[in-house]
């Protein structure tokens, strides 16, 4: 209505029969004196018309505009579509986090066929068949028809057997971990017959101890990104380390749960040692020039212990409720300058 | 192996506290399991004194008593004990107490009607015997309301140590002490041999017909035994150690093992006939063990056997029937020296364990036979009497006195303690180590497991205590950081955080699968030996198996969509491979209030899956071939494989086949797909430089096309023709509509495609435009199609 009567308006005074529009042809006629008096009197007079309609017109499309957007009312309480949500498991999401960490201290990650010898497994490690460590290990066995050159195949019980394919194959000095799926015959309620360790293994000259602890301190430290870990290391024994160590870690406990750090108590999480003369000798490499340690853990265990996760069962069950829960963003990328924890 | 610290001060004399014992061990390597007193779990039992008895009003077995248990305030307690009387002094346990035997918490309640207050304990309930015929009966002038633990004297902690392989010599207490002592707790009591006279020659002939896996047998006879129960102060002892007291003979042979770490065995004399030989046992020979059960023997382990027969697995455990009994009167004595090896292979061929395996298998201190058995033959002795005939020595133990050329500097640089030499020397020599001016070491018999001088720094550093070792940076390598990820590894994070930013959950499953699962996916190459159960059995050849059942456990607990994936190896005959896997089931979107029903997964799904984890990985997927042959648990007409060239399989994808799915009690369509990382060729190293590009100053035209098509002509195929009929100008083609019904004719299918040209320098012209147009045309008439009008 008010569009119309702005046009019927605009036809009146600015269109061509227009009252404006008519007072401006009147000029022709006029003399040269009357023309420089009225010709600017009537040009504003058509400029302010000109003013009047346009403001005239923006106001109509505001208030049609305010109009149009009454009817396109959405409820935007209602949901939206919802993209499914992925995860990354705890296990994965751990071992990318030692990897960062162990490469921040140039180590590489190395692997190994989990179908082993027992050649890897056991004899190169200083477990020969009739030590009593191997019946500690509840091996998996292949049958004998299975053998390779003669050597009878297994799942490899730990992952130290990477150890041994990494001296064969590179030159010193070596700095790896080497994470993966290892086996025993062994289920219960904290033992699945599946699980994953990692192991670290550092060959050069004038490896000691010190060093070991020192790396043990340090990955601890960075991997529950705390600095109150505490490491207590005790003799132990392993066939392929000499000395042999085990590493106690302190824990302090926060609303009944065992948390690492602190010194409320000590709980076993790493063996460790001095790689075996015999091992570095049985792997082509002179003792007498090389040394170095070695470190084996469970990741599953690491996982459990930063996550709060109970049931060491449930990593492998998939059940989508607890993978929701424990799994981790796809972007949650571990970074050192990011943070290794997510 | 356990022990009470009362019997650990026999060998080493020491102030120490418990505390401080457990302490010092896991600090030199014992590592303590457990600490238990028995006094604490006999807290809240006290002596008490039946005052009165009378039938139970309701129950003919039971008693209703008085008892006072000192506090002047005496209890009714409902009694089943047909010992129960009154004047009987027993022991009570009060209301809370906790019962040792079962852990029941003792409180007040009603027995068949009858109020009952605390409980009058047997033998058995206390866990201090077998007996549970009645309730204990203390001597009347027991002081009644003293603490039973008190009264028994069972105060003495027992000390629960794991001992690893490598310390046999710790496998008895003497052993540790010597630990302890060399570490500083007290001082070492070596034990003393006693002379033992003899008064007749050893009237059984002893030998060794195997001086490979027998280097040495010692025996004695001892007349006229009486082999009834061993002293209070031997049984305490053993107790402690977990060891049951069976006879006085047998007793002081198992007290021996614990006390030295040394085993020996005693025969029944009259049970043997003619010569005891150490031999090896014939194929297919035969003995009962002392644990009832028979063991078929052969040619490569040892026994000990008489003219009769099979007496010993030599070094595992006796036979029954020439064990003591109570009517054992003479005994022969049987101490040997059995090769470690041997023992090891036949208790594993034979799956025998036993408390003189562990040791022997360890090797045991090979210069402790003669004063073993003179400990052996003084403890049977005075505890059952008789006469000791002489020793007969058959054979030679290995006793050669093993050095080692030791340079004290290689305590720091392997161990990284540096420890002062004449401290070093003080911490070897009290282990028993003898060391010469020119650091000449002698090992100890009884320390097998040293044989170089990194077991010497061992030692050192474990006495001087791995606390004081002091942590030292590694070096940091020289140079510039380089990837410590192998290409492969760094490929398969990305495709993992790749599926999982598409929304799906990685699982992790067991890499054994049941035999007929490995068999639905073409089978597998590695079937265990001794698998944990029949459903572990197969090294799996798919990841398939794994996902689909745990969706199948998942639709189990409700859930209404599945979406799993595992990154992981398949197991080839000659290789583990790279894989992931992919199982889809159940709803794709729920319903909503936009897109209404719930929408299922179909094979589509899988392919775009299979095509963004391939691109992740850096695959230029465009180039890739949909071929056939995705494996018979995929839907025939619903299945597919993307190869890079005819050959190599990136990956197989589709509907699983129902029949697959109704083996995994899956209802419904299932996707899944496999990526065979293994198979994504390495990327060639160029460096980062990418190449060249400018973004066209022209703007790209389309140009759309609609071919009728025979049915059967796969749509691929047609877009792969018009890509490939001008590459200097078509620069993507994308099929938008696929239509078969009205106005198309019977066997044809209409498809619609456009082409996106991109101009180089100048815009295209009418005739160049027109020049494309009939390239594409003909493209596509060559595979039969006809553009429509």
């Amino acid at each position: 209505m008010f569009a119309e009567a702005l046009e019927q308006f605009r036809i009146g005074s600015l269109g061509k029969s227009g009252v404006v529009t008519g007072l401006l042809k009147t000029l022709g006629g006029r003399t040269d004196d009357e023309r420089a008096q009225l010709g600017p009197q009537f040009n504003a007079l058509r400029k302010d018309f000109e003013s009047v309609i346009a403001q005239g017109k923006a106001e109509v499309e505001e208030v049609d505009l305010a109009a149009r957007l009454a009817t396109e009312r959405l409820d935007m309480t209602l949901p939206a579509p919802e993209a499914p949500r992925g995860t990354v498991h705890p296990v994965s999401q751990v071992m990318d986090e030692l990897a960062e960490i162990f490469a921040d201290m140039g180590f590489a990650v190395a692997e190994g066929p989990e179908i082993e010898d027992d050649w890897h497994n056991f004899s190169a490690l200083n477990i020969p068949e009739t030590h009593p460590a191997r019946a500690m290990h509840d091996t998996f066995y292949f049958p004998d028809q299975m053998a390779l050159d003669g050597k009878k195949m297994l799942l490899r019980t730990h992952t130290s057997p990477v150890q041994i394919r990494t001296m064969t194959s590179q030159e010193p000095p070596i700095r790896i971990i080497a994470p993966g799926r290892v086996y025993r015959s062994d289920s219960d309620a904290t033992h699945t017959p599946m699980f994953h360790q990692i192991e670290g293994l550092v060959i050069d000259k004038g490896i000691h101890l010190g060093h070991l602890k020192w790396t043990l301190e340090t990955f601890l430290k960075a991997f529950f990104e705390r600095d109150d870990v505490v490491l207590r290391l005790r003799p132990s024994y392993f066939p392929f380390t000499e000395p042999s160590v085990e590493v106690d870690v302190g824990y302090s406990v926060v609303k009944g749960k065992r948390v690492i750090g602190g010194s409320e108590g000590w709980m076993e999480v790493l063996g460790s040692g001095m790689v075996h003369r015999k091992v570095i000798e049985a792997c082509g490499l002179d003792p007498d020039v090389w040394q170095g340690f070695a470190f084996g853990t469970g990741v599953d265990r690491l996982a459990m212990l930063k996550y709060g996760m109970d049931d060491l069962r449930a990593f492998f069950d998939g059940d989508n409720r607890w993978l929701q829960h424990y799994g981790f963003n796809a972007l949650d990328v571990p970074t050192l300058s990011g943070g290794v924890g997510a | 192996m356990k022990f009470s610290l009362s019997w650990l001060k026999y060998y080493l004399e020491t102030e120490a506290t418990i505390d401080q014992v457990a302490d010092c061990l896991n600090r030199i390597g014992l590592e303590v399991e457990g600490i238990e007193n028995p006094a604490d779990k006999l807290a809240g039992f006290l002596v008490a004194k039946v005052l009165t008895a009378a039938p139970h009003p309701q129950a003919d077995k039971l008693q209703v008593l008085t008892v006072d248990s000192g506090d002047g305030n005496p209890l009714q307690v409902v009694c089943g004990a047909p010992n129960a009387r009154a004047g009987l002094v027993g022991v009570f346990g009060v209301e809370g107490a906790t019962v040792p035997a079962n852990g029941m918490v003792l409180k007040k309640t009603a027995i068949r009607g009858v109020e009952s207050n605390g409980m009058m304990c047997s033998v058995a309930e206390l866990e201090l015997g077998d007996d549970h015929d009645g309730i204990i009966e203390l001597p009347a002038d027991a002081p009644v309301g003293m603490a039973f633990a008190e009264y028994a004297d069972v105060n003495d902690p027992v000390i629960d140590v794991a001992i690893t392989p490598n310390r046999q010599d710790c496998m008895g207490v003497l052993g540790i002490a010597r630990d302890l002592a060399a570490a500083g707790l007290g001082t070492f009591k070596p034990v003393e041999v006693p002379a033992i006279t003899s008064s007749y020659p050893c009237p059984v002939e002893i030998r060794t017909d195997d001086p490979e896996g027998c280097p040495a047998f010692y025996g004695r006879v001892i007349r006229g035994v009486k082999n009834g129960t061993s002293p209070d102060w031997m049984q305490a002892r053993l107790k402690a150690a977990g060891q049951r007291p069976i006879s006085a003979l047998v007793d002081c042979t198992n007290y021996l093992m614990l006390a030295c770490g040394r085993p020996a065995h005693a025969y029944d004399l009259a049970k043997l006939n003619g010569a005891v030989v150490a031999r090896r046992a014939v194929k297919g020979e035969t003995v009962t063990a002392l644990n009832g059960k028979e063991y078929t023997l052969s040619s490569d382990m040892t026994v000990i056997a008489d003219d009769s027969g099979v007496h010993d697995i030599a070094g595992i455990m006796g036979g029954e029937h020439s064990g003591c009994s109570e009517d054992t009167t003479d005994v022969l004595l049987e101490i040997a020296y059995f090769t470690p090896e041997r023992i090891a292979r036949t208790g594993q061929a034979l799956a025998l364990t036993s408390d003189a395996r562990s040791r022997f298998e360890r090797g045991v201190d090979p210069a402790f036979l003669d004063d073993g058995l003179a400990l052996l033959t003084d403890l049977i002795l005075k505890t059952c009497g008789g006469d000791a005939s002489d020793v007969i020595h058959a054979g030679q133990p290995p006793v050669e006195r093993k050095t080692v050329v030791y340079d004290t500097a290689r305590c720091v640089a392997l161990g990284g303690i540096d420890v002062p030499a004449d401290q070093q020397k003080a911490i070897l020599e009290s282990l028993g180590f003898e060391v010469a001016t020119d650091w000449t070491v002698t090992v100890p018999t009884w320390r097998r497991d040293i044989d170089g001088w990194a077991d010497l720094v061992e030692e050192v550093v474990r006495i001087v205590g791995l606390d004081n070792v002091v942590s030292t940076p590694l070096p940091r390598a020289d140079g510039v950081a380089k990837p410590t990820a192998t290409p492969q590894q760094s490929l398969e994070r990305k495709v993992r955080r790749a599926a999982a930013a598409r929304g799906l959950n990685e699982a992790i499953n067991w890499s054994f699968l049941p035999q007929k699962e490995a068999d639905a996916f073409g089978g597998g190459s590695w079937s265990l030996e001794n698998p944990i159960s029949e459903d572990m059995k197969v090294m799996r050849p798919s990841l398939l198996p794994g996902l689909l059942s745990a969706a199948q456990r998942n639709m189990d607990r409700g859930a209404s969509s599945v979406r799993l994936f595992e990154v992981g190896r398949r197991y080839l005959a000659d290789s583990e491979r790279l894989t992931v896997g992919i199982v889809l089931a159940g709803e794709k979107t729920p319903r909503g209030w936009a897109t209404g029903k719930a929408a299922k997964f179909d094979a589509y799904d899988a392919k775009a899956e299979v095509i963004a984890l391939l691109a992740a990985a850096g695959v230029a997927t465009d180039g890739l071939m949909v071929l056939g042959e995705a494996g018979e648990h995929y839907h025939p007409g619903q299945s597919a494989t993307l190869r890079m060239g005819p050959k190599n399989i990136l990956a197989a994808f589709g509907t699983l086949h129902p029949a697959t799915a109704k083996a995994f009690d899956l209802d419904g369509t299932v996707i899944a797909a496999e990526i065979f990382l293994d198979a994504i060729p390495a990327k060639k190293g160029a460096g980062f430089m990418r190449p060249a590009f400018t973004p066209p100053a022209l703007q790209a035209v389309t140009r759309d096309f609609a071919f009728l098509v025979p049915e059967q002509l796969p749509a691929g195929d047609l877009v792969r023709a018009i890509k490939g009929c001008d590459k200097d100008n078509i620069v993507a083609v994308r099929l938008f509509d696929r239509f078969a019904g009205q106005g198309v004719p019977e066997g044809q299918i209409s498809l619609a495609i456009e082409v996106t040209l991109q101009p180089g320098e100048k815009s295209y012209g009418d005739e160049e435009l027109k020049a494309i147009s009939e390239r594409v045309v003909a493209a596509a008439t060559k595979l039969g199609a006809t553009l429509r009008g």
